[in-house]
């Protein structure tokens, strides 16, 4: 167990900054997520962690050691990547036992580690077959099985729900879950996918263009987004942008609801005129699009209703009064798209 | 209903299809199945030209064989194409693994525009190297001696050689390189304990087609060996037809299949991966 | 037994050893893994490649004690010989026109071979047999069906009742006959290989594009000129290119089916650089006449390198 630092790191690969100084300082045990979209760095980012490429700039630390300039084998790092890399010739027990016998254990005591790896994900009737003959979600464990049996510092996951089928996905999710607090070895997991990082994380890196643009847990990137990029990202559909002025304020959709709703409510709510141009029915929720009032330039913004709120009917081409409970719209800045002060508008 | 016309449409096709095919097999085929013939006819038949060269016209016989295994150094040849076939396969290892290795993983760009330099020295070879090359092995007092094909063989067995192994770690995912290095190894470590094992028909496909270049090089030999002892199959047999003054085709058409046979058998099933090689190496880059 | 409580594994440079960290600087591993090969290539083929261009420039013999530089005399020597005219000129002729059939059988062939059928192992198998086999051994073979008196190929014409008895082509004795030979057992060596390449790449076309033609209403001939051949290109250039080396390059055909003859008739390059430098001895004059194939040789190959390059597909 230990506590891995990223401080001031870059990565440049000719022309393209693909890591533009990220700080990070995880917290033991924790399962920290880093998310962002397709090539923004998360990935670069976990590979120099890993040891697999070095940093343009910046220094890396585990547990206190700066590691920077090591291989990837003086870390006690783990890692599991999107495609397994399973070694294709060699069974599942020796691609298991491989890390052991690359730092020379004894014969008993792979044996036993080996076993001890396997039970863990309930992989030991694989034991002498080859990766070939397995299916995707059973390679994952086996891949997980290799990086756990050495006991490392850190466990690093490079997207490794992304080759199974959605339905395994889920299930695969509260799986690693709950053996990463089994464990408690602090684990770094990148994904593009928000629904896992939300589900999985302690805490959440959103990562874009190589920055990092906020670190904090699942609730806080959702509800309190520091700048528009994270509030754009996270949430499907993504929070409601609107300008006005030099500036923007936001509300996500499932808190953009018929007005009466909320009579009763102890917060305050701010109204909007909405006119509907479309609903989508999705099975539990609706999503209703639309255009503000004239006052916000006719903005197109989308409503989540659920489902079993069936006493609203929405039409569409109607206008309705629609509000947002006041704590819950957010304020940025336009320009740099940072968070700022309320303003009223 | 069957429609008569469209079923002899039918059968026209599948003639035409058969017929282009068999014209195109014999075509390739016959020199060998003419030496098939004339290594068991006898000689009155084989010189009788008011025969049908292609049939038995007397009864096929063993004589020439016999003559060819024991009236020639036909088996001396065979011998000393193996030996030196066998040492060059070895020294082309030892250079070509590691170097296809590092022109790949470990050299960036520059690597792959070595790669197609080394690629163009293979073309350059024996053709345009063999005269500089005659004296160069007289200075090193190899002359008329094995051990001269042994020490020039590789220089085009191994540009070739690495081209063909390049294409084949290309194929090989970095993701398994990478989890070895993590999994405690060196980059070296990765590479002997993870890369090599998983190669080893790519490295067998590279002893195959050395070791066809060593029995059809022709030219360094000719130039180098002058002694009949000291021949390999390719240059002793037609050299002991061009020498010889009677022409005995029967011993020299069997000598000519029996060298043949055990490269074609080889060739064939390696033919795959071999294309496979070259045409990755080649328009990948 | 969990790990939670573990003690943290130690971390850092002391738990793998200087000399193997230093193994991991890949740049250095890089060059001394390919430093055997490339010292044995510049010592065994650089080497004797200025050897070459040094001898061509002097007057060298296998006899020579001393060397003597003498400019392009030897090349002037050479050119104004009648031998080298031909010489070049049967050098490109054979290449060339070999090389063009043997594109167009390889394509019908390959063309044939797509499809499975029971034997079709064997068959490939027969069909290789040129290419695989020992080149002078399998050239020998025609020797016996070009000669004059007992080539079978003769006895078939004769009795196959168009040409009549006394039908006896002198193939290897008559220029233009020769000439003729040698180009067909050209063709006869290459198209294996040009075929089995070119094969290769037909099987490389992905099938749903070969689908969106057939949709889009492309005949069969269209689909093969419009579709299949421009996304071949590159693997035909591939074929191509091997086969002018091969062929430019190549000594054995000459020497064994007619030594250059009738009357130094079919001398080639290389044929020519043998006789000369070995046969006669005149080390200069043979490194000269095999020069002549080097920008040839060079030229085609960077050529063609470019065109695959552009024509990449996938």
């Amino acid at each position: 167990m230990a506590i891995v630092e990223v401080k001031g790191v870059e990565k440049h690969f000719d022309e393209v900054k693909a890591v533009d100084g990220i700080d990070l300082l995880s917290i033991e045990g924790e399962f920290l997520v880093l998310l962002g979209p397709s090539g923004c760095g998360k990935t670069t980012l976990l590979r120099m962690v890993a040891g697999l490429e070095k940093p343009t700039a910046g220094e890396i630390l585990i547990g206190g050691e700066v590691v920077t300039h090591l291989p990837p084998r003086a870390r006690g790092v783990a890692m599991v990547f999107q495609s397994y890399a399973l070694y294709p010739h060699m069974t599942i027990f020796k691609n298991i036992a491989f890390p052991l016998k690359s730092m020379g254990m004894p014969k008993d005591y792979i044996k036993k580690k080996v076993h001890w790896a396997a039970s863990m994900f309930q992989i030991e009737r694989f034991l002498d077959r080859k990766p070939r003959e397995l299916s995707g979600g059973e390679r994952q464990r086996v891949a997980l099985a290799r990086a756990l049996v050495r006991e490392p510092n850190v466990f690093l996951l490079d997207e490794p729900l992304s080759n199974l089928d959605a339905k395994l996905r889920t299930s695969a999710r509260e799986e690693l879950y709950r053996f990463q607090k089994e464990i408690a070895i602090t684990t770094i997991y990148v994904t593009h996918d928000q629904i896992e990082a939300m589900g999985m994380g302690d805490r959440i890196a959103v990562i874009d263009h190589g920055k990092l643009r906020q670190i904090g847990t699942p609730d806080e990137v959702y509800f309190d987004p520091e700048d528009t990029f994270v509030a754009g990202f996270l949430g499907s559909p993504p929070m409601n942008l609107v300008e006005v002025g030099d500036k923007v304020f936001g509300f996500r959709p499932e808190c953009f609801l018929p007005q009466e709703i909320y009579l009763g409510c102890r917060d305050e709510v701010t109204p909007f005129g909405f006119q509907v141009t479309r609903v989508e029915n999705l099975g539990s929720d609706r999503l209703v699009y639309g255009n503000l009032g004239e006052r916000f330039d006719h903005h197109h913004v989308i409503a989540n209703l659920p489902t079993s709120f069936t006493q609203y009917p929405i039409e569409t081409g109607a206008t309705y009064k629609f509000a947002v409970p006041s704590p819950m719209i957010k304020f940025f800045d336009k320009k740099t798209g940072r968070r700022t002060k309320i303003f009223s508008f | 209903m069957r429609n008569p016309l469209a079923r002899l449409k039918i059968i026209a096709k599948k003639l035409a299809y058969f017929g282009t095919l068999g014209v195109f097999t014999l075509f390739a085929s016959l020199p060998f199945i003419w030496m098939l013939i004339t290594t068991f006819k006898q000689n009155p038949d084989l010189y009788n030209t008011a025969n049908n060269p292609y049939i038995f016209n007397m009864a096929p016989t063993l004589t020439h064989l016999r003559e060819l295994f024991m009236q020639t150094l036909f088996l001396r040849w065979m011998l000393n194409t193996l030996l030196v076939g066998v040492l060059v396969v070895i020294i082309t290892l030892i250079l070509v693994i590691p170097a296809a290795y590092s022109l790949v993983r470990l050299s960036g760009r520059l690597g792959e525009r070595l790669g197609i330099g080394i690629f163009l020295t293979y073309l350059v070879a024996p053709t345009i190297l063999f005269i500089p090359m005659a004296r160069v092995v007289a200075n090193l007092g190899l002359q008329d001696s094995l051990w001269s094909l042994v020490v020039v063989f590789p220089s085009f067995t191994v540009p070739f050689g690495i081209w063909l192994l390049m294409g084949f770690f290309k194929s090989i995912p970095r993701d398994l390189e990478e989890a070895a290095m993590i999994d405690g190894n060196s980059r070296l470590g990765a590479f002997i304990r993870m890369v090599l094992p998983i190669s080893t028909p790519g490295i067998l496909t590279i002893v195959i087609f050395t070791f066809t270049l060593v029995v059809q090089e022709f030219i360094y030999t000719l130039t180098f060996i002058t002694s009949a002892k000291s021949y390999t199959v390719s240059v002793g047999v037609p050299t002991f037809l061009v020498h010889g003054d009677v022409y005995n085709w029967g011993a020299m058409m069997g000598g000519c299949l029996i060298a043949s046979l055990p490269v074609a058998i080889l060739y064939n099933f390696f033919l795959d991966r071999f294309i496979g090689g070259l045409t990755l190496g080649a328009v990948k880059g | 037994m969990t790990t939670g409580n573990a003690p943290p594994r130690p971390v850092g440079a002391e738990k793998v050893g200087r000399i193997s960290l230093l193994l991991d600087n890949e740049k250095l591993l890089g060059i001394l893994m390919i430093a055997p090969a490339v010292l044995y290539v510049l010592a065994l083929v650089g080497y004797p490649l200025v050897l070459a261009f040094m001898y061509s420039l002097s007057d060298i013999t296998i006899g020579s004690v001393s060397y003597n530089f003498v400019g392009l005399e030897k090349f002037k020597e050479i050119i104004s010989d009648s031998g080298f005219k031909i010489a070049l000129k049967n050098t490109l002729l054979f290449t060339f026109v070999s090389q063009a059939i043997v594109i167009v059988l390889a394509k019908i062939l390959a063309l044939l071979l797509v499809k499975n059928f029971k034997g079709k192992f064997f068959l490939r198998a027969l069909i290789l047999m040129p290419y695989v086999a020992p080149i002078s051994l399998g050239v020998i073979g025609w020797l016996w069906m070009l000669d004059s008196i007992y080539s079978p190929i003769n006895w078939f014409l004769q009795h196959s009742g168009l040409f009549g008895k006394d039908f006896r082509p002198m193939w290897l004795g008559k220029p233009f006959l020769a000439m003729f030979s040698i180009i067909t057992v050209h063709v006869w060596r290459m198209l294996p290989l040009a075929t089995v390449i070119i094969l290769a790449g037909l099987t490389s076309i992905p099938q749903d594009i070969q689908d969106a033609a057939q949709v889009d209403g492309a005949g069969y001939f269209r689909n093969l000129f419009l579709i299949t051949i421009p996304m071949m290109l590159p693997i035909m250039m591939v074929a191509i290119l091997f086969g002018i080396v091969y062929t430019a390059s190549d000594i054995i055909i000459i020497l064994v089916l007619t030594r250059g003859g009738p009357y130094d008739s079919t001398q080639v390059l290389v044929s020519k650089a043998f006789y000369t430098g070995i046969d006669a001895s005149d080390l200069a004059g043979g490194a000269a006449y095999a020069l002549f194939l080097f920008p040839l040789l060079l030229a085609v190959a960077i050529f063609m390198l470019r065109i695959a390059r552009r024509a990449e597909v996938t």
